[in-house]
């Protein structure tokens, strides 16, 4: 569904290498850019209310890639992560300028419906957040509303490939009629996960998906979110940085609503090229 | 000061308040034991007068008449014709039984005395009967007719016979007659049927509360049919479309305000409104179900309002996170849980506007009114009214029913507030 044709970490990293010199936005240490961007932030600054939450960031998240962002709390990566599907539209006092384009197509002009852009642009949240309906209603509700499904048999087709996607399916599969609400922690956010591709999302934005979760459980998301990537551009906030270096290709630090580096997830866990992000890895601060 | 020292006199002090603060807290237990047992008190003195001093209205006193369905007084033997069954004097065959079980009675005053022991509704009995089946002409029965409610009093004990005989209803020549009915096992309570069928009368045995409930159902149907749909509509806009200024400040705090208007107010709004200006007839339950409706609207409103608010905002998300509409997450997930608080709120709203009298009296829904209503047009009364109506009644036998009718009223009352409290704990929190 996406071109397997992307460019392998590697090969990136050493396009990226050669060009590093001018590739480096204002203010952040690092590649800012990449070569095959499904996702384009330029000089995004939010605001909630008078209050800046975002600095003046850019940034790029690659097609079928994982790119995590850490940092302290409050520094404004759940506020970033929502500006990539308008999530903060539902927020009265939030106002986002920059510009953030996916596909080349500005998501915030005002032409834009933000209803298509979150069906290309899905999310998982920090909570799990069934409907309290059943499992099958769960997954079948994104596809219903949006048309995908031509007839039942379409429909039952796709909820069975969303749950096997999510790793779900042979855990449910004979109780698809019982609420969602009534699975464990981790079975909820793979539903919730397996809800958000139901709709065959371009990009899929996590918010600490496994901060509610046992290492166990967590363990299943993060296998999860690497065998996504194949066909999904994930994006996640985590706070914990052995699970950023696991899941992630790239990773980005924040510090108080400032990006403050961005780079190959090996290099930043490596070799920091930040003070900040020095400290903030090797747990002198946060 | 070493810290073991320093340790033993924490500890003594501590125990020293202890005490102290154990008694404080049994203090405060025995005042809110207290508080629990004295309202207890109160409802039970409550309920206990009204049910002791209504539950005999459920029952009613009849006498045994040998009626001779003379054709002579009623019409020729064959008759069918209901215009002139209809018309026939059935009061004169009682009397003509009456006559004839006390021959003694020959004055015309005694005789009219006698009569009145019986209730001027039993000849409709009679009517009844004949124009249901008409072949009973020529024949003799014995027909079971509703006592006198002076009688029905006697009987149930509410008359003090150590009265001197002016101040009593019941004269001694009557209490012979009754006396020598009764050894003739020609009086019986039966169960009060007319209570429950019939409208409001001028005669207490006669008298029901099928108007009144009529009248309330009416009453109130169209309270919940413009109330609800408004209100939720109101609530469901102010909380999840209307932008957050000023003007919505100001509604909002309206809306709190008009929760807390006397209700009397509303009367006097709908007498200038609907009566008045737009004018509607007086007195009927269209009338009354919209100054209800203003009066619920904010309670509604609000409890609206609340069960919104209740519902997680995590549910919302999930649903905008995957695409769907603002309409769509309201429709689909927000309003199915907040249904069931919008739904025990509008119960309580309702339940209030049942009980309601003050604005009614203000729209003429006072009035008396026997006939049943049959639509929301038709004049009719409500329970409260009509509660209201008999216990300024003088007859000793409309305070039994004003009882009844309470008890009626309280009964739906409280069959709708355990509906409002078994959906709370059906829907609770499924999330
Ligand atoms: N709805 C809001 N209204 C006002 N300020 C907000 C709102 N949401 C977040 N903020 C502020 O924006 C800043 C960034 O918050 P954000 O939630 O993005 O941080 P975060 O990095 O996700 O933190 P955490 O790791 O704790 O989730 C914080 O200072 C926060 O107080
Ligand atoms: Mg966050």
């Amino acid at each position: 569904m996406n071109d397997t044709s992307t460019a392998k970490t590697g090969l990136q990293s050493e396009a990226g290498a050669a060009m590093k010199q001018n590739r480096t936005a204002e203010g952040t240490v690092g590649e800012v850019y990449v070569d095959d961007p499904r996702m384009t932030c330029r000089n995004v600054d939010v605001y909630y209310g008078e209050k800046q939450a975002i600095f003046d960031v850019s940034l790029d998240v690659g097609k079928n890639q994982v790119i995590s962002m850490i940092g302290p709390s409050g520094c404004g990566k759940s506020t970033f992560l929502r500006c990539l599907n308008r999530m903060n539209d539902t927020i009265d006092i939030c106002r986002v300028t920059g510009q953030i384009k996916m596909d080349g197509q500005d998501i915030y002009d005002g032409g834009l419906d933000v209803v298509p852009l979150r069906a290309s642009v899905g999310m998982v949240f920090q909570k799990p957040n069934p409907f309290p309906k059943s499992i099958y209603d769960n997954i079948a509700y994104g596809p219903r509303i949006h048309g995908l499904c031509d007839d039942k048999q379409h429909l039952d087709s796709i909820v069975e490939k969303s749950l096997q996607r999510a790793g779900l399916w042979e855990e449910v599969k004979d109780r698809l009629d019982q609420p969602g609400t009534g699975l464990s922690g981790g079975q909820q956010q793979r539903l919730c996960i397996a809800r958000a591709i139901a709709v065959s999302p371009e990009v899929i934005l996590m918010d600490e998906p496994c901060s509610a979760l046992d290492p166990i459980a967590t363990a299943k998301i993060e296998e999860l979110i690497d065998e996504l990537r194949e066909n999904f551009t994930i994006a996640i906030v985590t706070h914990s940085m052995q699970q950023a270096a696991r899941v992630s290709q790239r990773t980005a630090y924040f510090h108080l609503g400032k990006l403050i580096e961005v780079g190959e997830t090996d290099q930043i866990f490596t070799s920091p090229r930040h003070k900040l992000t020095e400290d903030y890895i090797t747990g002198r601060f946060g | 000061m070493n810290n073991q020292q320093q340790h033993q006199k924490t500890m003594e002090r501590v125990q020293q308040g202890l005490d102290r603060r154990y008694r404080k807290e049994r203090h405060f237990r025995w005042l809110g034991l207290g508080a629990i047992i004295l309202g207890l008190l109160f409802v039970s003195f409550l309920f206990i007068t009204i049910i002791s001093n209504g539950y005999t209205a459920f029952q009613q006193t009849y006498v045994k008449l040998d009626v001779f369905y003379d054709p002579e007084m009623i019409a020729p033997i064959g008759e069918t014709d209901p215009e002139v069954l209809s018309r026939a004097n059935y009061g004169g065959l009682i009397k003509a039984s009456m006559r004839q079980m006390f021959p003694e009675v020959t004055n015309r005053r005694e005789k009219k005395v006698l009569y009145g022991l019986i209730s001027t509704g039993a000849s409709y009995e009679l009517r009844n009967a004949v124009m249901s089946n008409p072949a009973l002409i020529g024949s003799k029965a014995e027909v079971w007719v509703v006592a006198d409610d002076d009688v029905d009093m006697l009987i149930k004990g509410h008359i003090d016979l150590r009265l001197p005989e002016s101040d009593r209803r019941i004269k001694d020549n009557q209490l012979g007659w009754i006396h020598l009915l009764q050894e003739q096992d020609r009086i019986e309570k039966r169960f009060n049927t007319t209570f429950f069928t019939a409208g409001d009368s001028r005669e207490p045995e006669l008298s029901g509360i099928k108007g009144a409930i009529a009248g309330s159902f009416f009453t109130l149907l169209i309270c919940l049919t413009i109330a609800f749909p408004v209100g939720v509509a109101a609530a469901v806009y102010l909380e999840e479309f209307a932008p957050k200024n000023r003007w919505t400040d100001l509604i909002e705090v309206n809306i709190n305000n008009l929760a807390a208007v006397p209700s009397i107010v509303f009367g006097l709004l709908g007498l200038a409104v609907f009566i008045n200006f737009f004018g509607l007839p007086r007195s009927v339950p269209l009338v009354g179900g919209l100054v209800l409706a203003l009066m619920t609207l904010p309670t509604i409103i609000i409890a609206s309002r609340a069960a919104l608010k209740s519902v997680p905002p995590s549910i919302r998300e999930a649903a905008l996170g995957i695409g769907a509409s603002p309409m769509q997450t309201i429709t689909h997930h927000v309003l199915p849980l907040a249904l069931p608080g919008m739904l025990t709120g509008t119960i309580i709203g309702m339940a209030q506007a049942l009980g309601e009298t003050a604005p009614l009296l203000m729209i003429g829904m006072v009035a008396f009114i026997v006939d049943v209503p049959g639509s929301v047009m038709d004049p009719s009364a409500v329970l409260p009214v009509q509660i209201y109506l008999w216990a300024d009644s003088p007859e000793r036998a409309f305070v039994e029913r004003t009882s009844a009718a309470i008890m009626v009223l309280l009964a739906f009352l409280i069959s709708m507030n355990l509906l409002a409290v078994w959906l709370r704990k059906k829907f609770e929190r499924r999330w």
